[in-house]
């Protein structure tokens, strides 16, 4: 049955995020913004103890056998909720949350039971932890499975050793070099194999033969930790390979590519999650500010009565209210166990879309104060366009929505 | 909770509708428009799978079951065969809806069992006005508060069926409020004007209403002396006529996606040019953020909400999305786009008539 209301509890959780928004992102956000690559501690400090009660209960689960749960899966709204709640405070900040993050992602979805167990326990332990993953290179991007990185076995010491150059990886220096960490790392066992070659390995803080290449000075979410990582000889146990080491050739791809791709599937709502939450922020001071100068919409008023402002003000609202219910959309499909794989790249690119507009028309209509950096407006803008690149750029997203509505393979339409 | 699938009767009802638009609407609706004439026996076909005779509560003989959500996606399914079929089929809801919101008992008796009978009631309604700038809540008609009733004064046009109704919801100033009059075209005063010339939905004939120093009697005002709460019913149409748009416009995008997988240039489909493919998955995400948009409107009215905010907002969004959906369409057809033997360049019509199209149909 078509619905939009949302369980109690779910709401009543997000409160508490809404709540280190408002006091402790918010208070932070300038300070992070130009003071690029120090950490949030206040943040970090905050959802710790959340994320360790988190991990306590996930590996209760896992150890209990993981038994499917049936019914709806209230905890992925919840999430989406909570990144919506955080990305309103400040999503250069959501994004340091002390979580295995990414790299979790991809563990939960081809790990074992026991590499779960073993590699997530590290989050029920103090200090904080962060997980990261690695798939970008400087020559492959959008197109990953084109990627150089490479994992050899060795046949004595049954090891990976594991060589290349990774870029743009969130969170990798909190998780390899700040604190005892992992990174997945994405590799091909096999260059002749193609897509059917690439691998994902874990990487531990402890490995040796990790260097921190770069740390990234970027345009918004300063907070962020972006960074570049190379790997010369790392040599990692045979278990922290994810999935089967097995080239197996297949047109529809193998299960450790196409493990990845799923990871986009839930991935991309949450972008496109925080997306709406820096959209609503730019909103929410925006529509104030102007009532303030005595600029407030009529929503009965008839079109030709609009004032350009007014105008502007409703057409952000709109793209923000089409956008967010698309993220809808695709987060209730995950829940109910729909697949969502068209749904996820559309509700991500139309979200970043909208963001990027609505966060550049709110520094325009704000004047000489919107460009200053004395509100948060401007970094609300420069923030929102990473949601317009990172997990697929827009035009990758379309590419997927294109081929899924085509019913056209990747071969049919490059 | 939160979840965006139908449930079987829903699914039923689409079905239902669906099959009678591929079937019959899509096979008639060129000649149709050509013509300036729906066939009879189509609208009637279209009538008999009834959305409206579910609304009416039983007591007026329907079956009481009105949802507003269920009706969106009826809508969308009608509009999918074509606009003009289901402004017509659909044209019993904009005096149901309102009796039904704001009617008096004695009004609700009146005429309420007329919506539950086996051939389509023939009633229509008034609001649209021939000026360039409309506001609905400030109409040019008037109604003049006499000791006998009212007086009215003014020219409606958009007027569907204005030569066979019997009677015509008609909306009028009062005192600077909208409100609504039910009018017996047997009366004096009252005339039929010259037919509409519209850009679209031309199968669906509307005429100019002329109303010289109608007089009527006290009960003929829509919710008697209290009137009706017009922003309530402005937005059940405004969500109704953006419901029949995603139909509509996901119609073009499915024709464009066909053809563009079909039509050959240098060798292979024109789809597989990334020009043509990004342009369809935007103009489907237009189509899917459309229908979201009108669903949470939809919802939010069978949760009793007030909603002139959201469903300004969802017109303001859909009513833009449809034009550049179905000029998408017209566009991946290239000069096929614009010739009358295919039907992308009657969407793109009919989609620029929706920032217009007030009253026109309701849920």
């Amino acid at each position: 049955m078509i619905t939009f209301e949302m369980p109690e509890h779910v709401l009543k959780s997000t409160e508490r995020f809404k709540k280190v928004a408002v006091e402790v992102m918010r208070a932070d956000a300038h300070m992070l913004d130009e003071g690029e690559h120090e950490r949030p501690l206040n943040y970090i400090n905050a959802m710790w103890p959340l994320v360790k009660d988190q991990y306590a209960e996930r590996l209760e689960q896992i150890k209990a056998g993981d038994q499917k749960k049936a019914g709806p899966r209230w905890d992925l709204l919840e999430n989406i909720l909570m990144i919506e709640a955080l990305s309103w405070g400040d999503s250069g900040q959501y994004l340091c949350r002390p979580t295995p993050s990414l790299g979790g992602a991809a563990i939960e979805a081809v790990g074992t039971s026991e590499q779960k167990i073993r590699l997530f326990s590290r989050w029920t332990e103090d200090p904080p932890k962060w997980g990261s993953m690695a798939i970008t290179e400087p020559g492959a991007g959008s197109d990953n499975s084109s990627m150089l990185t490479n994992a050899r076995l060795d046949p004595d010491t049954n090891e990976w050793i594991i060589n290349g150059e990774k870029i743009f990886i969130t969170n990798g220096k909190l998780a390899l070099d700040e604190s005892e960490g992992l990174c997945v790392v994405w590799a091909t066992i096999d260059p002749e194999a193609g897509r059917a070659g690439i691998k994902s390995f874990v990487i531990e803080s402890t490995a040796q033969g990790v260097t921190i290449a770069k740390q990234e000075h970027k345009l918004g979410i300063r907070a962020s930790d972006t960074v570049s990582l190379v790997f010369q000889n790392v040599r990692v146990p045979y278990d922290n390979l994810l999935g089967t080491a097995d080239v197996v050739q297949k047109k529809t791809g193998t299960k450790g590519f196409k493990g990845a791709m799923q990871t986009f599937n839930a991935s991309r709502p949450s972008i496109a999650a925080s997306a709406m939450g820096v959209a609503r922020a730019a909103l929410e001071f925006t529509t104030a500010t102007l009532a303030e100068q005595g600029v407030e919409v009529d929503y009965r008023k008839p079109p030709y009565e609009w004032t350009a402002v007014e105008r502007d003000l409703i057409e952000m609202e709109s793209r923000y209210k089409a956008a967010w219910n698309l993220t809808l959309k695709a987060t209730s499909q995950m829940v109910h166990g729909q697949n969502n794989r068209m749904e996820a790249s559309m509700c991500k690119y139309r979200a970043g879309e909208a963001v990027t507009w609505i966060t550049q028309k709110a520094v325009e209509l704000l004047g000489p104060i919107g460009y200053s950096r004395d509100i948060l407006v401007e970094k609300w803008m420069r923030d929102a366009k990473i949601n317009d690149i990172y997990e697929g750029t827009r035009q990758i997203n379309q590419l997927i929505v294109a081929r899924s509505i085509l019913g056209y393979s990747r071969r049919e339409l490059k | 909770m939160l979840d965006f699938r139908v449930d079987e009767e829903q699914k039923m009802l689409i079905d239902a509708i669906n099959r009678f638009s591929t079937e019959r609407v899509r096979e008639q609706f060129r000649d149709a428009e050509e013509e300036g004439h729906l066939p009879p026996e189509l609208v009637q076909a279209g009538w008999e799978i009834g959305w409206l005779q579910t609304a009416v509560p039983e007591q007026y003989g329907g079956f009481g079951e009105y949802s507003a959500v269920t009706g969106v996606l009826a809508l969308e399914e009608y509009a999918y065969g074509d606009l003009a079929t289901t402004f017509k089929i659909m044209s019993p809801n904009s005096i149901a809806i309102p009796l039904m919101l704001c009617g008096t008992e004695a009004q609700k008796e009146q005429y309420l069992p007329h919506f539950v009978g086996e051939s389509i009631p023939k009633l229509s309604s008034a609001l649209m006005e021939r000026v360039y700038q409309f506001n609905p809540h400030h109409l040019a008609t008037t109604a003049v508060s006499t000791a006998d009733g009212f007086v009215l004064n003014g020219r409606k046009v958009y007027v569907p069926a204005a030569k066979e109704a019997d009677t015509i919801l008609v909306w009028a100033n009062e005192n600077g409020q909208t409100e609504g009059f039910l009018i017996d075209t047997g009366i004096e005063g009252i005339s039929v004007g010259a037919k509409d010339k519209l850009m679209g939905i031309k199968s669906l004939p509307t005429y100019e209403l002329i109303l010289n120093d109608i007089k009527i009697p006290p009960s003929a005002k829509l919710g008697g002396e209290v009137g009706c709460d017009f922003d309530l019913l402005l937005n059940h149409s405004r969500v109704a006529a953006s419901a029949t748009a995603v139909g509509m416009a996901r119609a073009a995008v499915e024709y464009a996606i066909a053809y563009a997988k079909q039509r050959e240039q240098f060798g292979r489909p024109v789809a597989q040019n990334q020009s043509i493919a990004f342009l369809l998955a935007d103009m489907m995400s237009d189509v899917e953020s459309m229908r979201m948009m009108v669903w949470e409107a939809a919802w939010l009215i069978d949760q009793g909400q007030e909603i002139t905010k959201e469903a300004l907002l969802m017109k303001h969004f859909v009513d833009q999305a449809v034009v550049r959906v179905t000029d998408g369409a017209v566009q991946v057809l290239g000069g096929y786009g614009y010739i009358r033997e295919y039907p992308v360049e009657l969407w793109l019509r009919n989609a620029r008539g929706f920032a217009t199209f007030d009253g026109m149909v309701t849920i």
